[in-house]
């Protein structure tokens, strides 16, 4: 069997990043524990999962540089690319499962609302949260959002950025299509305007969160609503920063009218967070939070 | 598919010659090879099967007889001081936990998948290497890294004493408000490290299976462990990223307050359960299917004929994945569901009888008129087939809503999970080691030692784990370190049973390293013309890189 290889896969040399990135998200995740449980484990976790967050970051940074290194020798094959795209579907695909668990979460606690009583004073944010269950009159309190909360309007600053998010859904794919056209400049100009669009969206949702008229912890409808709408925040930083690389790579001259799948990755990814938002916008906006007074 | 390779300035050419190794360090801890990389993911299984397996030996000791004997001085050990009896009682839960994480996470899903799985499923359809060979290496990684998490968990105070003691289930609110300290969170990081390395090498798999396959081999002329890794890997990759939103949550209400299990502020404890089991029940696939397929290949070798109803066999296991989705909360029926919904999953789960049935009758369909040869693989499988339909009749009988009112959480559920796992995926794991073990290493273990083993172990097993049923009839719930002096003599035969099988153990890692030092020097193909997959056209070991020019499948 020895000799050359007459097969067009890609067989890698041996590579140290794995390692590395696993003690290093080792160290991040155990960095956060001890953030979480400073009596426990003392008061260092910051440094702890600081140490390991730049672990992280430094194993992303080398392995995408070595892909990049590696399309450029000549070992992306076309057979090497379509594991690319199925790798990336796959990946989407797990993405959205775990979305799934927390749309789970807000559809128990709409179909299924308990008899909560929520009172907040909007000058000071102070608020209480008391379950009437087995209460007189508990049934008439059975009702999503819980009742006495105010709730955002969903056609406001979330309508505002289901526009922004659209529209930069278009711009990824004028982006798209000035690079299979060999444009340059316009794949550039495309890119641009997405990443500020996702900027713009990102700065639009944290003001939102800055006057959010309910809290975070102590209750259902809060918990459930930050951290839905908050991982899809972040999964938009991420497309963002993903974007932004695809930027960079374009002023470059890394992307082909032929072999650009980094972008095509890029872009499937931002419409994957689109789409997740679209979710977000109708369960969790528009139909979670009908009936409710609007902040 | 037909392949020059396309691209002239390939620059590791010089790399290429196919028996060329890297040094030690960079072969094991900088692997990008497939094969490289299953021999570490067995070795770290064989490792936490070890601990997971000393510490149900510590189990089995408390349990012999009735009274608290042992559980205070493992605590006071632990602690570094007298323990209470609540921490003793606490040293229980870490001990149930830690068994069960440890052999789900880090025995045989590491085994089956990341061992056998990266061992075969490239050789199987004639690849080169997987997909995403430097991925490959972070999934194990990942997996280890896991591991020292979880180990880590048992040393921090959980609440009561040291370690998690929340059942491998991690049910709130007792994992919740009810275990502060830093345990939980780590053993519930353990599980994001491990989950991401699954997710990661699900993905690796099935790009593997779907673009790698050899010329001419088509989706219907794959192996059937192909077949079964392949299902497996979507049942990772749709399952587990919801295990990992449900135990954030449990996070995000250990740490900042939030509600989503808290009843007092509108959460739903019931949820989690209910998230967890939308991948719990796909995870006892995710054990089991990939053993079905290594039976499979095992069945079919030893009887000389092709496997009966290949086919059925393949799209039985697609049914069974599939259909694992939608029967979760038949582990829940005692949270106190509406009657039709215990019907729908009643009646859900029993659907499930129908592809296993599918299985059990094509492997005695293939034996029927074959040309049988008892090598230790092959009775292995016989008694994985006995045991698992044993474990799956049970299964029938939980299955039933009104029944398993009574039955739910008592020890009739241990027996039954343990017949499916502890006697059917770890039987299929011996099966896969002996029929692959002189592939991978080049040597044949003994088979007097592999029967002697099969027999020590399969005798120890069942005098573990068949009184059980009679004790989960009697009443005995799960998870408690004491009970009545009637449950007495099931009991102690059980530990009993658990020393048989430790000797079998012994006799396992005798032949082992017997084999590796003198085994005698396995052949390419040494079981002959009953084994017609891709491994076998290969040395023994295979080379660095097989197949670097394709085989062609007619």
């Amino acid at each position: 069997m020895a000799g050359a290889k007459n097969h067009d896969y890609h067989i890698l040399p041996p590579s140290i990043t794995p390692l590395v990135g696993s003690f290093a998200a080792l160290t991040m995740f155990f960095g956060m524990v001890m953030m979480f449980q400073p009596k426990a484990l003392g008061s260092y976790g910051s440094l702890v999962f600081g140490a390991g967050l730049i672990g992280v970051l430094y194993t992303f940074w080398t392995w995408w540089a070595d892909v990049i290194r590696e399309a450029h020798a000549g070992d992306h094959t076309p057979v090497v690319q379509l594991h690319l795209r199925y790798g990336m579907i796959l990946f989407i695909a797990s993405e959205v499962m775990f979305f799934v668990g927390w749309f789970w979460a807000w559809f128990d606690y709409s179909l299924f609302p308990v008899p909560l009583q929520v009172e907040i004073d909007h000058a000071t944010h102070a608020f209480t949260v008391t379950n009437q269950l087995g209460q007189e009159g508990a049934a008439a309190l059975e009702q999503w959002p819980p009742k006495g909360m105010q709730v955002f309007d969903a056609f406001s600053l979330p309508l505002l950025n289901t526009l922004i998010l659209l529209c930069s859904g278009t711009t990824v794919t004028w982006a798209h299509h000035a690079l299979i056209n060999g444009d340059r400049k316009g794949l550039i100009n495309g890119l641009w305007l997405t990443i500020i669009l996702g900027v713009i969206f990102s700065c639009v949702q944290a003001y939102e969160y800055s006057i959010a008229p309910f809290p975070f912890a102590g209750l259902n409808y809060g918990s459930a609503f930050f951290m839905a709408t908050g991982f899809h925040g972040f999964h938009v930083i991420i497309g963002t920063i993903f974007l932004i690389v695809c930027l960079a790579r374009a002023y470059k001259g890394h992307f082909t009218p032929k072999q650009h799948f980094g972008f095509e990755a890029a872009a499937w990814y931002w419409h994957f967070v689109d789409v997740v938002w679209l979710f977000l916008f109708v369960v969790v906006y528009v139909w979670g939070g009908w009936g409710a007074p609007v902040h | 598919m037909t392949t020059i390779a396309a691209n002239p300035a390939d620059h590791h050419d010089h790399a290429h010659d196919a028996d060329h190794k890297p040094g030690f360090f960079a072969r094991w801890f900088m692997s990008t090879n497939h094969k490289d990389i299953g021999t570490l993911y067995l070795i770290f299984a064989i490792t936490a099967g070890i601990i997971g397996g000393i510490i149900s030996g510590m189990m089995r000791l408390e349990l012999a007889e009735p009274g608290i004997q042992y559980l205070s001085g493992w605590a006071s050990i632990m602690a570094g001081k007298e323990a209470s009896l609540d921490e003793a009682y606490h040293m229980w839960n870490v001990l149930i936990t830690a068994h069960g994480l440890i052999m789900v996470f880090f025995m045989v899903m590491p085994a089956i998948i990341g061992g056998f799985g990266n061992w075969f499923v490239p050789l199987m359809i004639g690849a080169p290497d997987m997909a995403f060979p430097r991925m490959n290496n972070i999934s194990f990684w990942l997996t280890a890294v896991a591991f020292i998490m979880l180990l880590g968990s048992t040393f921090v105070p959980g609440g009561t004493g040291l370690g998690a003691g929340t059942g491998w289930t991690v049910y709130a609110p007792l994992s919740t408000s009810g275990s502060v300290g830093p345990a939980v969170d780590m053993a519930i990081f353990s599980l994001h490290l491990a989950g991401a390395a699954s997710i990661l090498g699900a993905v690796n798999f099935i790009t593997t299976i779907f673009n790698m396959r050899a010329p001419g081999m088509t989706i219907h002329k794959m192996p059937l462990f192909v077949w079964s890794v392949l299902v497996t890997a979507f049942l990772l990759l749709l399952a587990l990223p919801v295990l990992a939103a449900a135990i954030t949550m449990l996070l995000v209400d250990r740490n900042f307050g939030g509600a989503f299990f808290d009843a007092a502020a509108g959460g739903d404890p019931i949820l989690y359960q209910h998230l967890f089991w939308f991948f719990g029940h796909p995870e006892v696939y995710i054990m089991i299917l990939p053993g079905f397929g290594i039976v499979s290949q095992i069945v079919a070798t030893f009887s000389r004929k092709p496997v009966f109803g290949y086919l059925g066999m393949a799209y039985a296991m697609v049914a069974i994945g599939v259909v694992g989705f939608v029967v979760w909360a038949h582990h829940m029926f005692t949270i106190g569901m509406s009657v039709e919904m215990k019907m729908y999953f009643t009646a859900a789960t029993m659907v499930i009888a129908v592809p296993t049935g599918i299985k059990i009758f094509s492997w005695i369909a293939t034996m029927w008129g074959g040309s049988l040869s008892f090598k230790t693989p092959m009775v292995w499988a016989l008694g994985f087939i006995f045991m698992f339909t044993v474990g799956g009749v049970t299964g029938v009988v939980l299955a039933n809503g009104g029944v398993d009112d009574n039955l739910h959480d008592t020890y009739y559920v241990v027996a039954h999970f343990h017949y499916v796992l502890s006697l059917g995926a770890v039987f299929a794991l011996f099966a896969g080691f002996y029929y692959w073990f002189g592939k991978m290493s080049g040597r044949m273990l003994n088979e007097f030692l592999g029967h002697l083993h099969f027999w020590v172990f399969f005798v120890g097993v069942n005098l573990l784990f068949f009184p059980m049923h009679f004790l989960g009839q009697q009443g005995m719930p799960r998870r408690y370190p004491d009970y009545p002096d009637a449950f007495a003599h099931w009991n102690e035969i059980a530990s009993l049973g658990y020393a048989i099988m430790g000797v079998g153990v012994l006799i396992f890692f005798i032949n082992v390293f017997w084999s590796l030092m003198a085994g005698r020097k396995a052949e390419g193909n040494y079981w002959g013309e009953g084994a017609t997959t891709l491994e076998w056209t290969l040395s023994s070991p295979p080379p660095f890189h097989q197949f670097e020019t394709l085989p062609v499948i007619k």
